[in-house]
């Protein structure tokens, strides 16, 4: 490939994308802190999968993998759209100390920057996931489904990815560290109003208003069903993962020309 | 005697205006704690629903979250703020006066005292409103808010120790999680019985918050069940001396001169 | 030793976990009513002084007295006599200008009736009476170091110490402050303590200058005092025709060295002071050299540091804030 042709579109584009994510992902080693976003969710985990236990035996509990591994799906689409969060932290860290200047001057595509970024998070994602998984194992999770994990892998994905461009998003729009908590907030709701402890059927009042309009029970609950073998409601919960990443895309775009406009 | 009277109430008055006037941080202390509670008591209210648990209403057996949560906010306001005046030289500053440190420490904690308050108080006539049957009566509520208050004390003298050990406002915020994980890891979602998985019941009946959030949970749940309160006002004073002492030393080694 | 307002300092030393020597064995004594400027570039020890003489740090060896007080046996006896106003102006962005001052005046005691009374007085004197009832948050670098300097004023100490007291601050501000300090040590005979490093901020205000390098001292005197040291004032002469450069400079050479100039001009210090000035002029319309420009310069006390150090004040210390000036 010759200097021309990289400078063109599309080269441009996965050449600037491939060396933000490089850059990205050399932070997270060089930095242990990369792991944060596993934290809460790791904590949540102990505590409901440890403590909660006698939760599953409430009549009417019928997910069948067990009370631990009904609580690890949701550790696991915590810990990876945490991971989404953060990494819109460190976009608008780098908005607010000028390296995002830097690479505005220097990425011939700019979109590559934002598709650089969502890289780097999958990666972080990766990682995050692999150990609140060996956690999970380690406190005596039982995992029923054979090759319906494939299907969990992308609902976490693509939750991933959704969460990562949302953050992106408000970063690029803010531009400071204030971002961090705009980004969290909705996040930390949408996880939270949910069924968390229960199934959606031994919800009651408004929670349970809440959590069946909420696009991520059913995401939450197609994930479930992947790991105990048992897949329901796929179709909506891919169409929804999907749909959830177009409008983010565009929402990260339009950020993205806000960032331009402002010249950061 | 006078002269440390004034010092207390000044810096005292100070620690309360300051967080008056963040309103971010009143409403932040006043929502969370309150939104938790709100989806907890809902979404666990199934649990209500196993064999053995006390009570027949979840609501009323998860309103100790919220009073302890409280407690745990007041702690790392209280400690980052004391971080943050390290860190700017507000605290030499103020070593510079005659001042006595631990005046600096009891106006502190009374800031802790006075969110703590604000607190207890407003949870309580939301709890109210959401359907919590405090069984003790009034004079429950009073006492309820009296041991939330000793607990935010105790929290917020392990907050003062952490900044006065570290000097540094990151420092102690990043403990937050610490303390979230020894709140979870308590009774505060299930009694220690319904807890099945032993390593967790183990650590649940070795943290003395479960014990916190037991004692002010007899008094909504039960009524006045002397055990309960005894171990949790004896847990809670224990903290609350243990951690002044030790908040105590570290300020005497930072002022040391 | 008789009590005073002033401040001895013998062999002191602070040394830093890792080695580092800050504070490398300095004598000094600032006499009660005097104002003593300590100049160095950043890093040299300035403020591990201040805060050792405030009693704020201790000190790894050597002895000083404040105010006649041992700084650190007799570390009460030292903070009652002295104020205080350290670097980066440390106040409570959450509270008004005037409760930083209620505050101050509780913790030292003022009674009740006194502390609005002395409050106000303060505000008014530093110029922040409209100010005093808004949000340090609100306020500029220029307001919150005059804040700090009422604070540190509010139980009327003997000695003052001021560290840094105008950096970063833009010259209105700077000249507002010195005037204040100027008066306080005039009318009310404040010994003032005051690390800088700015030369003009020494020049201006101190009576006397410890120059300080590396933790050391090394030179003191009034400012008159060190730049006679230095002594002779330079003259710098522009040849109105560029070629003739090399002939000036071959005249000049015989009134002085040859010191560092513009491409342009020459420089040399003067063998004998100003009066030769008029030499210089007759040799040089005696060869018929057309000048376009000639300039006498005084010695600075930049000139000191060069000549006491090898190094240039602007030069010596890292320092953001001359970087982020000059760039």
């Amino acid at each position: 490939m010759t200097a021309q042709t990289r400078s063109g579109s599309t080269g441009g584009f996965f050449a600037v994308a491939w060396a933000v994510a490089g850059r990205q992902t050399y932070k997270y080693f060089r930095n242990p802190a990369f792991l944060a976003p596993a934290l809460f969710p790791l904590f949540f985990f102990v505590a409901f999968a440890g403590g909660l236990t006698r939760i599953g035996s409430v009549p009417g509990f019928d997910y069948a993998a067990g009370y631990t591994a009904f609580q690890f799906v949701w550790a696991l689409l915590q810990a990876v759209t945490m991971g989404g969060a953060f990494t819109g932290f460190s976009i608008a860290g780098d908005f607010e100390n000028g390296f995002a200047r830097r690479l505005m001057l220097a990425a011939s595509n700019r979109r590559g920057i934002v598709l650089g970024y969502v890289i780097a998070s999958i990666a972080r994602a990766v990682m995050t996931g692999t150990l609140v998984t060996v956690l999970a194992l380690v406190i005596g999770m039982r995992i029923s489904g054979g090759y319906d994990l494939f299907g969990l892998v992308g609902l976490v994905l693509l939750a991933n990815i959704a969460a990562t461009l949302f953050g992106a998003g408000v970063a690029m729009l803010m531009r400071t560290q204030q971002a961090g908590p705009v980004i969290r907030t909705p996040i930390f709701l949408v996880l939270f109003l949910a069924p968390v402890f229960v199934p959606l059927r031994l919800l009651n009042g408004w929670l349970e208003t809440v959590a069946s309009i909420n696009p991520f029970t059913t995401i939450l609950g197609s994930a479930r069903g992947f790991l105990a073998g048992q897949p329901q409601n796929v179709l909506p919960a891919f169409g929804i993962g999907v749909a959830l990443v177009i409008v983010f895309v565009l929402w990260a775009l339009f950020a993205l020309r806000r960032a331009e406009k402002a010249g950061s | 005697m006078g002269a440390f009277i004034t010092q207390v109430a000044a810096l005292a008055a100070r620690s309360v205006l300051r967080t008056a006037r963040q309103p971010a941080v009143i409403v932040s202390a006043l929502l969370f704690p309150m939104m938790f509670f709100a989806i907890n008591a809902n979404g666990l209210s199934a649990a209500s629903r196993i064999p053995g648990f006390p009570g027949d209403s979840y609501v009323d057996f998860a309103f100790a979250f919220p009073l302890v949560q409280a407690a745990l906010f007041g702690a790392i306001t209280a400690g980052s703020d004391l971080a943050r005046d390290i860190e700017s030289g507000f605290f030499d500053r103020l070593s510079l006066t005659p001042m006595r440190p631990v005046s600096l420490l009891l106006g502190m904690l009374f800031g802790v005292i006075a969110l703590g308050l604000l607190q207890g108080v407003v949870f309580l006539c939301v709890g109210l409103l959401f359907g919590v049957d405090v069984h003790s009566g009034f004079p429950g509520m009073v006492v309820l808010v009296g041991l939330t208050i000793l607990t935010a004390l105790g929290f917020g003298a392990i907050g003062a120790t952490l900044a006065l050990r570290t000097g540094s406002v990151e420092a102690v915020e990043s403990a937050f999680p610490l303390f979230f994980v020894a709140i979870f890891m308590s009774s505060i979602n299930l009694p220690r019985n319904l807890i099945e998985a032993d390593w967790f019941r183990f650590i649940a009946t070795v943290n003395p918050i479960s014990y916190l959030v037991e004692g002010i949970r007899s008094l909504v749940i039960t009524g006045w069940d002397v055990q309960a309160l005894g171990l949790g006002f004896g847990c809670a004073l224990a903290i609350v001396v243990l951690a002044l002492a030790a908040a105590g030393t570290s300020l005497r080694t930072r002022m040391a001169r | 030793m008789g009590r005073t307002d002033g401040i001895e300092v013998e062999g002191l030393v602070r040394k830093f976990r890792g080695g580092v020597t800050a504070v490398d064995g300095v004598d000094l004594r600032v006499e009660p009513g005097e104002v003593y400027g300590f100049l160095g570039p950043n890093g040299a020890g300035k403020s591990t002084m201040v805060l050792m003489l405030t009693t704020l740090l201790p000190p790894s060896g050597g002895t000083a007295r404040v105010a006649g007080y041992d700084i650190v046996k007799e570390g009460p006896q030292v903070r009652a006599m002295i104020g205080a106003a350290l670097q980066e102006a440390a106040l409570d962005n959450f509270l008004t200008g005037r409760d930083h001052l209620k505050l101050q005046a509780a913790l030292h005691g003022l009674p009740r009736a006194e502390r609005r009374k002395r409050g106000n007085e303060l505000l008014e004197r530093v110029g922040l009476s409209e100010a005093a009832d808004r949000r340090v948050r609100g306020y500029s670098g220029g307001m919150r170091r005059r804040l700090d300097l009422a604070l540190a004023l509010v139980h009327r100490p003997r000695t003052l110490f001021l560290d840094e007291p105008t950096t970063g601050l833009d010259p209105q501000s700077r000249s507002a402050l010195w005037a204040e300090v100027s008066r306080l040590a005039r009318d009310d005979g404040v010994t003032v303590f005051l690390t800088t490093q700015y030369l003009e901020e020494a020049d201006v205000l101190a009576d006397r200058v410890g120059i300080i390098d590396r933790g050391r001292i090394v030179a003191e005197d009034t400012p008159e005092a060190l730049k006679a040291e230095i002594g002779r004032p330079s003259v710098e002469v522009t040849p109105a025709n560029h070629r003739e450069r090399d002939a000036v400079a071959k005249i000049l050479s015989r009134f002085g060295q040859e010191i560092p100039s513009q491409p342009e001009t020459v420089s040399v210090r003067l063998d004998h002071g100003a009066e030769g000035l008029a030499d210089v002029v007759r040799a040089l319309d005696a060869e018929d050299l057309k000048v376009s420009n000639l300039r006498l310069d005084e010695p600075t006390l930049d000139d000191v540091f060069l000549e006491k150090t090898g190094r240039s004040l602007e030069g010596a210390g890292e320092d953001p804030q001359t970087e982020e000036a000059q760039a």
